[in-house]
């Protein structure tokens, strides 16, 4: 959609945006009420593992570590913060397409298909981390059905990874019109949408990250 | 690279100002992007080295040192990278109206049923 059919509210906003800024609204309640749960069933596992404290196995009477990876866990939160960074250079290179690029950083960034790619590629990387630590999870024993730690996790940390991986296809449907026939001012709004999506999950992440991982 | 915004090269404020849209306010510049992603970055490696010194970990001090942290970098990302500090006041009420009733629903909730206890 172009400018020329952009459809204007009696605020003179763009009903588009106004639209994505409920809809991210409406995520907020969506996530506390997982994180909500997480947080009131957090200590309440009568079997491990558990995430901060070591556990015995009950199988082979093995002290086990807590399972959380927190370096792992550190990696993938700064790479969805570093996506983030690159998401605001995808749009500002959108918006400034028509100004003349004079050296070589210029054009570096101004260039919407570089941002738009790093932001993809640090989005399914954050996705590679999460499947790692589901996978590692589940070998070490602990699935959404093991205990009240395993339920609340994986349903708050899996509904986030899907919003991420929404986020990516959004990302590569921009690419495949930047690639077909550019993006430019014009389509500033459109990636704007996009980039209003795509920090909201850094958001939900960062928060996700203290509150999961971090606070014990 | 140099990570300021050229003189030649308008930044993405006065760029936006051209944009046809009529909630155009002004954007932070490319310098204001990364130096942000700094203080994110900052922050998280402060967060993390917090969680491996087990004295401060004990102390009462570190959860709500490290809720301050992150409702830090929860701010800054909503400020600047998703631009509500530059926007039209209607995306700030559309954005905190509900992350207030979510927050107040949290805080009720952790009351009810989790280990939330005042003592008087």
């Amino acid at each position: 959609m172009t400018a020329a059919t952009h459809h204007y509210t009696t605020t003179g906003l763009d009903n588009r945006k106004i639209a994505i800024w409920a809809f991210i609204g409406s995520e907020c309640m969506l996530f506390v009420s997982l994180i909500s749960t997480y947080m009131i069933y957090k200590g309440r596992s009568v079997v491990g593992p558990f995430p901060h404290q070591p556990w015995t196995n009950p199988a082979t009477g093995e002290v086990l570590h807590p399972i959380l990876d927190i370096p792992v866990t550190s990696a993938s939160t700064f790479v969805l913060l570093m996506s983030s960074l690159f998401m605001v250079l995808a749009l500002a290179a959108v918006q400034n397409k028509n100004v003349p690029k004079h050296t070589r950083g210029d054009r570096i960034l101004g260039s919407s298909k570089l941002w738009l790619w790093a932001t993809a590629i640090a989005g399914a990387t954050f996705l590679g981390f999460q499947a790692y630590e589901f996978t590692s999870f589940v070998h070490e024993g602990l699935t959404i059905r093991t205990n009240l730690f395993g339920s609340t996790f994986f349903t708050l940390t899996g509904f986030h990874g899907a919003h991420v991986t929404a986020g990516v296809l959004w990302l590569v449907t921009l690419l495949a019109i930047d690639y077909r026939r550019g993006l430019g001012p014009a389509d500033s709004m459109n990636v704007d949408l996009a980039a209003l999506y795509w920090h909201f999950v850094d958001v939900i992440w960062i928060v996700i990250f203290t509150l999961v991982y971090l606070i014990q | 690279m140099d990570i300021h915004s050229p003189s030649h090269l308008p930044d993405s404020a006065e760029a936006h100002a051209h944009a046809p849209h009529a909630e155009g306010h002004a954007h932070p510049t490319w310098s204001t992007y990364w130096k942000v992603a700094l203080i994110l970055f900052i922050i998280t490696v402060a967060e993390v080295w917090a969680y491996y010194i087990p004295a401060f970990v004990a102390s009462r001090a570190f959860v709500p040192i490290l809720l301050i942290m992150s409702a830090a970098k929860f701010i800054i990302v909503v400020m600047f990278y998703m631009h509500l500090k530059y926007d039209h006041k209607v995306f700030r009420v559309l954005f905190t109206g509900p992350l207030l009733i979510a927050a107040l629903t949290l805080i009720a909730l952790l009351f009810l049923f989790g280990q939330l206890i005042i003592k008087l």
